[in-house]
């Protein structure tokens, strides 16, 4: 039995580890938290909708390890963006980028918010015109007061 | 009029998303392909040490030699590498392709012995253990086949294991000098 | 036998569901008073045999029944008898099966609770409620049999996905089923009200308690969803803009919009078409939410097995549901006429700008979700939408939401001035503004955006509490009073300070743990120690350990605070033996104030193991927020004028206050 534990167990060891482990992680703390940070915002390829911070596959630890090289080479975070883009894609942005192919995908809400709201402005504003609620006078203002007995 | 516009505007919504739905169901899409953006490209760049013992080198020269290439990338604890193999064997025998192959994460005595054992229809083999190279060319595993004209221009992008079809359709025709 | 059993009454189901929803429709069409009541016995009767079905599949997985090739497929005789039983509805069919029941004893709630509904509405009600459950049976009998038989049988099951065998987890379904269902009676009372081509304040107060029911029921379904991720995944997220998390907050939004949007039909008799769309909206969200996670357009780590097949069957069936629905409302809506004036600024404003906001969150969630696959299909090129893009999108919009939710309960029906309104809030404000600062200077300086979002978490407390307060006329009015007026004030009015206030709660704890968590990811080796926040850890020992159907390493982890012994943590990583799969059991200690939470990597005696640690400020805030948010619902829910339907001289006094 305990010949089949180990066997299972190093079944275990063989399986990656999860997320971001401490061999990978830079020595200088503000590149490290650059990298943190650019991970959390680069999809794992070959994951169901995980940054590659938060998967456990090979070519995400890849890609982490390539992350944190231009760092150490002195790339900015929009040149380690223009890296991965360069190599897989906008699909690896998990934040989609912002041009023709998105203009929908970024202001079709916004716009569907205006949209609905010029409507409904314009629907008030013609009942206001069809219907107006007259303002009460000084007069009227104060024979409510004494009715209602304040 | 209008009025009567805006309140169909929920149902024609839904008969447009209905529409990408049915589309995406009967293409038979799948979900979890990422493309490739290597495609119509030059190669990105190659400089690996060999995986045979006494072999110079893998470097970019030997994409730009005028003649399709393709390029395998492999692993020797990959299944379905496994079941491709055969394939680049006769395309290396029968049809004289130049089939260059690259070991991923691969301990090289293990790749080597797995070619010992299969056949090695590589006529250039180099070892990228730590990925760097995968990564350059937009691996997500292994296994993965570029197909790269003679002028070094990445002409088509395989990602997993090529079936016959990919070989009857694709791989030959771009061997002998036609787009894929 | 058993199954044999469960699947004829299945069988019984499906017919007697097309009686129910054909023959009262028709009844109340011709004013027949027997046809109608047809309606109310069906109900009772589909119900009951949908019980014994579910309980016939029950029993086959609890008595490890491997002729059944569901249990086969899904359940193994080693698994707890808890975990059996959550498996029943652990698998497509099985799931299929909850909705389908689910279905059918809401439509006998309906028939049993719903004797002061009119006897045309009530029939409508039901008769459409039978033609859901009719798509549901239907689906289970031809494409998702549960029942069907294995020859011979195996000595075994194949075991269950070992994530799935977490008490979390095997509740969660359940009690978002019991969402998206019970918003298939107000989808249905929508139906009814198009065809009667009626939206009166009745309608509104009988669709109420139904819509609150739901709601509560959703909010408590993605609470636990988000707390088992949390707990599970083993870095501390607990939402992540994943497509079948989205799937089920599409409906919640709706379902918020249309709780909201219905008060103002019941109390002013205006904003009827919108209500009846929204209600139509939030059912057909969460039967897309249910297509999305079984067809396979979307990846996701939720997903169940993919199916394009199946997604077919439920496409034909989304559209007949939401197509019909929505042709009907565009057929009928526009003949609703409302009665109620008011001007832009009053409480009918108020709600209807939190319709707009409510909608555009849905709209922006929805557009992200789908959107990668509408480029994809129409181009080829393939995006991402992940956390980021919902930041940027949906977490801006919360703001004039939060702005306007404390705001709005101050002004009154039909117009309302907006400066005193404001006024009564001061105190809010500035407290909320003080916390900001506070939160800004000692705590965070590097994130202005999390000590503003911190901010409006505070003033969503104040605010909910300042306006309570008014209404009670504390500290204006002598405290005898005050008590009588709480004595006076309505269940609803409670549940809604309550509910506001917990949403802050949950603002708090998801800014807190969001922006300001503490992480330390190490390698120990037994006797090493490290440090976080206040606490110093060390790793003990790691040993290896055997449960009923895993082995695992577990680490014990010594935790102490200032040299004195503080807790012990033991995460560990179980390999499930029959589906050789890898699940962290992370360790959490959790003071109600903050989560200690410790998970651990690979490893190994040489060169030690990943120890992940983080220290999750107000963490438990987030879901103690969001039950004491479906409490206020379920306050709300207990008010009698809820139940009772009929408008009372004293409501109408209230409801002008």
């Amino acid at each position: 039995m305990k010949r089949v534990l180990i066997l299972l167990l190093a079944i275990l060891f063989a399986l990656p580890a999860l997320a971001v482990d401490p061999s990978e992680m830079l020595k200088d703390p503000a590149l490290e938290a650059r990298a943190r940070e650019i991970g959390q915002a680069l999809r794992c390829v070959v994951c169901q909708n995980q940054s590659i911070d938060d998967s456990a596959a090979e070519v995400a630890r890849d890609m982490r390890r390539a992350v944190r090289e231009r760092l150490t080479a002195g790339d900015s975070d929009a040149q380690v963006f223009d890296f991965m883009v360069a190599r897989y894609g906008d699909y690896v942005l998990l934040k989609p980028p912002f041009k023709l192919g998105t203009l929908v995908l970024w202001l079709g809400a916004p716009m569907l918010l205006l949209i609905a709201a010029s409507a409904i402005m314009l629907t008030a504003l013609r009942r206001r015109a069809t219907a107006p609620l007259p303002p009460l006078s000084d007069e009227e203002r104060e024979r409510l007061r004494s009715l209602l007995g304040r | 009029m209008s009025r009567r516009l805006l309140f169909l505007l929920p149902l024609a919504t839904l008969a447009l998303m209905a529409g990408f739905f049915a589309w995406s169901l009967m293409a038979g899409r799948d979900p979890a392909s990422i493309g490739s953006v290597m495609v119509g490209r030059p190669a990105p760049k190659l400089d690996l040490r060999a995986l045979r013992e006494g072999d110079k080198p893998l470097t970019d020269a030997l994409l730009r030699t005028g003649k399709p290439t393709i390029v395998n990338f492999f692993a020797s604890w990959c299944t379905p590498c496994l079941a491709e193999h055969p394939l680049f064997t006769r395309l290396a025998q029968r049809d004289g392709a130049v089939i260059i192959g690259i070991a991923w994460k691969n301990k090289p005595e293990e790749a080597r012995a797995w070619l010992a054992k299969l056949g090695d229809p590589f006529l250039y083999a180099g070892q990228d253990f730590d990925g760097r190279t995968g990564i350059d060319w937009g691996l997500s595993g292994v296994p993965e086949t570029y197909l790269i004209d003679g002028n070094g221009i990445v002409r088509f992008h395989f990602r997993g294991p090529i079936t016959e079809k990919d070989v009857r359709d694709t791989i030959l025709p771009f061997l002998k000098g036609g787009k894929p | 036998m058993i199954p044999e059993l469960g699947h004829f009454a299945l069988i019984l189901a499906l017919a007697v569901a097309l009686v129910q929803g054909t023959l009262p429709l028709v009844g109340a069409a011709r004013g027949d008073a027997r046809l109608m009541a047809l309606g109310s016995t069906a109900a009772l009767t589909q119900a009951l045999l949908v019980v014994i079905a579910f309980a016939a599949l029950t029993q086959a997985y609890v008595t490890s029944d491997f002729s059944v090739a569901n249990v086969v497929a899904n359940s193994h005789s080693a698994k707890p008898l808890i975990y059996k039983i959550s498996g029943v509805w652990g698998n497509h069919e099985g799931s299929m099966l909850l909705w389908a029941l689910i279905l059918a004893v809401f439509g006998a709630a309906v028939a049993l609770f719903g004797a002061n509904l009119p006897d045309t509405l009530r029939a409508r009600v039901l008769a459409i409620q039978a033609l859901i459950g009719v798509g549901f049976l239907a689906f289970l009998l031809f494409t998702s049999n549960p029942f069907e038989r294995l020859s011979p049988a195996p000595a075994d099951g194949n075991g269950l996905n070992p994530l799935l065998q977490d008490p979390g987890l095997a509740f969660h379904p359940p009690l978002l089923y019991l969402g998206y269902v019970g918003f298939s009676v107000t989808y249905a009372f929508a139906i009814a009200a198009l065809l009667e081509g009626r939206v009166d304040p009745a309608w509104a107060r009988w669709v109420r308690p139904w819509t609150l029911a739901a709601w509560c029921f959703l909010t408590l379904g993605i609470a636990l969803g988000s707390w088992w991720a949390y707990y599970i995944l083993g870095w501390g997220g607990f939402w992540f803009w994943d497509p079948v998390e989205n799937a089920s907050l599409m409906p919640w939004l709706a379902g918020t919009a249309l709780l909201h949007s219905a008060i103002v039909v019941e109390k002013r008799d205006a904003l009827k078409s919108w209500t009846v769309l929204l209600a139509i909206l939030a059912f057909s969200l969460s039967l897309l939410g249910t297509f999305l996670v079984r067809s396979g357009v979307l990846t996701s780590v939720h997903a169940f097995a993919q199916d394009p097949a199946r997604g077919l069957y439920i496409l034909a069936f989304l559209l007949t549901v939401t197509g019909g629905g929505l042709a009907l409302y565009a057929w009928r809506a526009p003949k609703l006429t409302s009665s109620g004036l008011f001007q832009p600024v009053s409480r009918e404003g108020a709600l209807i700008l939190n319709n707009l906001l409510l909608c555009t969150l849905a709209a922006t969630v929805l557009l992200g979700t789908l959107y990668p696959l509408f480029l994809d299909l129409l181009t080829g090129n393939k995006v991402s939408v992940g956390p980021p893009f919902f930041n940027a999108t949906f977490v801006p919009i919360c703001a004039p939401l939060f702005a306007a939710l404390c705001v709005g309960p101050f002004l009154g029906w039909k117009r309302a001035e907006l400066w005193p309104a404001l006024q009564q809030l001061r105190i809010a404000f500035f407290v909320s503004v003080v916390a900001a600062i506070v939160a800004a200077v000692a705590i965070d300086s590097r994130s202005t955006l999390a000590a503003v979002a911190f901010g409006f978490g505070v003033w969503l407390i104040a605010g909910s509490l300042v306006e309570f307060a008014s209404r009670l006329r504390l500290g204006r009015a002598p405290w005898a009073e005050s008590m009588r007026r709480l004595r006076a004030t309505p269940r609803a009015a409670i549940g809604m300070t309550i509910s506001h206030a917990a949403l802050g709660v949950v603002v708090l704890g998801a800014v807190a743990t969001g922006a300001w968590h503490l992480e330390v990811i190490q390698t120990l080796k037994p006797g090493e120690k490290t440090r976080i926040g206040g606490y110093d850890i060390t790793l003990v020992r790691v040993d290896n350990v055997q449960g009923p159907n895993y082995v695992a390493e577990r680490a014990t982890l010594d935790v102490t605070t200032g040299g004195r012994p503080f807790t012990i943590l033991q995460p560990e990583r179980r390999l499930f033996t029959v589906q050789r799969r890898q699940v962290a059991e992370t360790a959490i200690h959790s003071d109600g104030l903050r989560d200690l939470y410790a998970a651990m990597g690979e490893g190994d005696p040489n060169t030690g193991w990943v120890i992940r640690l983080y220290l999750n400020p107000l963490a438990p805030w987030i879901w103690l927020g969001a039950a004491l948010c479906a409490f206020g619902g379920f306050v709300s829910l207990s008010d009698r004028r809820l139940r009772i339907g009929a408008p009372s001289r004293r409501s109408a006094v209230q409801a002008a206050e």
